[in-house]
């Protein structure tokens, strides 16, 4: 069973990796003949301002969604871990938007964003909020933020409180007992025994954030101009329509390199503040 | 933080007047309860809810309504507005590719990667296993563009740009992060029994089914969850695999059909609604065993 996994995995996914590499080093537009050109689209590319400006909002978006979602996460799951009413039904409400599909419920932000906002917003007199946030080239990316938040954070608020219930409840008795009021609790006992969740939700919420694209599909498809054009769209956009297969590849390698030295930078210092505390 | 210190204190107070008091309210009277706190969720759950709201109720109006006000209740229902999104976008043809993609995915995601993950698990100290497992949990970090433009290429010269297609590479490209939950669930199972059936005679594929795969039932609840849930959400493969209208899944219509909506907003959030629906249905019934099943694969995983 695992030589057919194997070959499987190596025709439908190793294969296409080393042949996207391999077209990189050619002028390949996706159809017609080809030349190897060496390394000339991955010089061009550090040239290209479209490219680089994709970069800076990819970045932009998912440093800012990463520490949001976490920090929200963080609260609602502590709150979902605290003894309440209806904890249940909260926890099923507060997980809701990771079993929908992003594209679907981005088409309800963008008219929410569209219409709704600058509605409230006339009426409450806030001229700046008057016209749609996704049609100003500074604020859209902030729409983009708000629904990734709004979406991810039930699957880290989960991960979270499976991290928060690994903590014994005597822990926190024995913290009271020697006087440590709530915040000293928070610092000293919860943080530190869930630091490993938090390795982990930094890590996949960066990833999956550095790899966002339904989300801009659905409330901005990259505009005005090319504002909130991320990574996956300017290659999938490029390589699909604009005739760079081949560079757009480059574009792609590149782009691995970036999210594998983001993630072992991450995975390493979050580790070792982990064994620090 | 502060106002989890506030919280507490707080509730603390209550429950001494509570105490204090002749516990005329039955509600107040668990001690316990940290109110502001079930108060403050309550409160942020309603961030959750309100586009949800917003999507059924301007769903429900006529356009009219909808000019004079988008946050009032509808006075009259417009359920119309959903069977003429169903034939608009020929509603339960992109179900059945969804479904038809999903449910296969599912079942041959949960029989193969398991075996495949158990295979490795027990042989780890062997180099060739060893390879694999690296092999592909080295894939996890491999980003999805690199893949894109050359999968596309080669689905379509197999004829794979259908619903098989991609059924194929959901099964294939969900491995990785499959066989790295099921493996570390498989290792924190005693070795025992398999050795007992083995001096029994039974071989390893008898092993696998009657031992092993009635074990993995709780993880196997993980993965089938995660699974489906992606392939159901998932937009960018069908996107780029399928240029076939009859073949498309239910999100990439609500892509396709967004000029043909234009502001027709009623219609466009009819059919967004009834694209969410089957997931929400499924949500409302297995709730608790949807985020039991996710919980545990994030302690394993």
């Amino acid at each position: 069973m695992t030589i057919p996994a194997l070959v499987l995995f190596f025709t439908f996914h190793t294969l296409p990796a080393l042949t996207g590499i391999l077209y990189s080093f050619t002028d390949w537009k996706g159809y017609g003949t080809w030349d190897f050109v060496g390394f000339k689209n991955y010089i061009n590319l550090f040239k290209d301002s479209r490219a680089l400006d994709s970069y800076i909002f990819t970045f932009k978006f998912a440093v800012i969604a990463t520490i949001l979602v976490n920090i929200i996460s963080l609260l609602i799951a502590m709150g979902l871990n605290a003894k309440i009413k209806f904890k249940t039904a909260l926890r099923a409400i507060y997980f809701t938007p990771y079993i929908l599909s992003i594209l679907v419920v981005g088409y309800i932000f963008n008219y929410i964003f569209t219409f709704f906002l600058p509605d409230i917003a006339q009426t409450l007199g806030i001229n700046t909020l008057t016209k749609s946030i996704l049609g100003n080239p500074d604020l859209a990316w902030i729409g983009v933020v708000i629904l990734a938040v709004w979406q991810s954070c039930g699957f880290n608020t989960l991960l979270y409180l499976s991290g928060l219930q690994t903590i014994p409840d005597n822990l926190y008795e024995a913290a009271s007992i020697d006087g440590a009021g709530r915040w000293r609790q928070f610092t000293n006992i919860t943080f530190p025994l869930i630091s490993p969740f938090f390795t982990i939700n930094m890590v996949l919420a960066m990833k999956g954030f550095l790899m966002v694209f339904d989300h801009v599909m659905a409330l901005t498809s990259g505009g005005p101009g090319r504002a909130t054009e991320s990574i996956s769209l300017l290659i999938y956009r490029g390589g699909f329509a604009g005739g760079e297969f081949a560079y757009q590849t480059a574009n792609a390698v590149i782009y691995f390199i970036v999210i594998l030295v983001v993630s072992v930078f991450q995975i390493k210092v979050l580790q070792k503040r982990e064994v620090e505390l | 933080m502060i106002s989890q210190e506030e919280a507490t204190l707080e509730t603390n107070l209550k429950s001494k007047e509570s105490k204090e008091s002749n516990r005329s309210f039955k509600f107040f009277e668990d001690n316990d309860i940290n109110w502001i706190a079930t108060i403050l969720l309550l409160i942020g759950s309603l961030a959750i809810l309100f586009p949800l709201y917003l999507a059924i109720n301007v769903a429900l109006k006529s356009p009219q309504q909808l000019a004079q006000s988008i946050l009032a209740f509808p006075k009259e229902l417009h359920w119309e507005n959903f069977t003429k999104a169903m034939e608009l976008t020929h509603y339960f043809r992109s179900f059945k590719n969804s479904s038809l993609v999903t449910i296969p995915t599912v079942v041959i995601t949960l029989l193969t990667n398991s075996m495949v993950a158990y295979a490795i698990a027990r042989n780890l100290d062997k180099k060739f296993f060893k390879f694999l497992y690296y092999y592909f949990i080295a894939a996890l970090f491999i980003p999805f563009p690199i893949i894109m433009l050359p999968i596309v290429k080669e689905m379509s010269f197999l004829g794979l740009d259908n619903r098989l297609g991609l059924t194929i590479l959901y099964i294939v490209y969900g491995l990785s992060m499959n066989i790295f939950i099921y493996i570390s669930y498989i290792k924190s199972l005693p070795g025992s029994l398999e050795e007992a059936a083995i001096i029994d005679g039974a071989s390893t594929w008898q092993i696998f089914w009657k031992i092993i795969f009635p074990l993995l039932k709780p993880i196997n609840a993980t993965i089938a969850i995660l699974t489906a849930l992606w392939a159901w959400n998932d937009f960018m493969l069908p996107l780029i695999m399928l240029n076939d209208r009859k073949l498309m899944t239910l999100p990439l219509v609500q892509y396709v059909f967004q000029s043909q909506f234009s502001t027709n907003y009623n219609l466009a959030f009819a059919s967004y609604l009834l694209a969410l629906a089957p997931m929400i249905l499924v949500y409302i019934f297995a709730q608790k065993w949807i985020i039991s099943g996710v919980m545990k694969g994030s302690v394993k995983g």
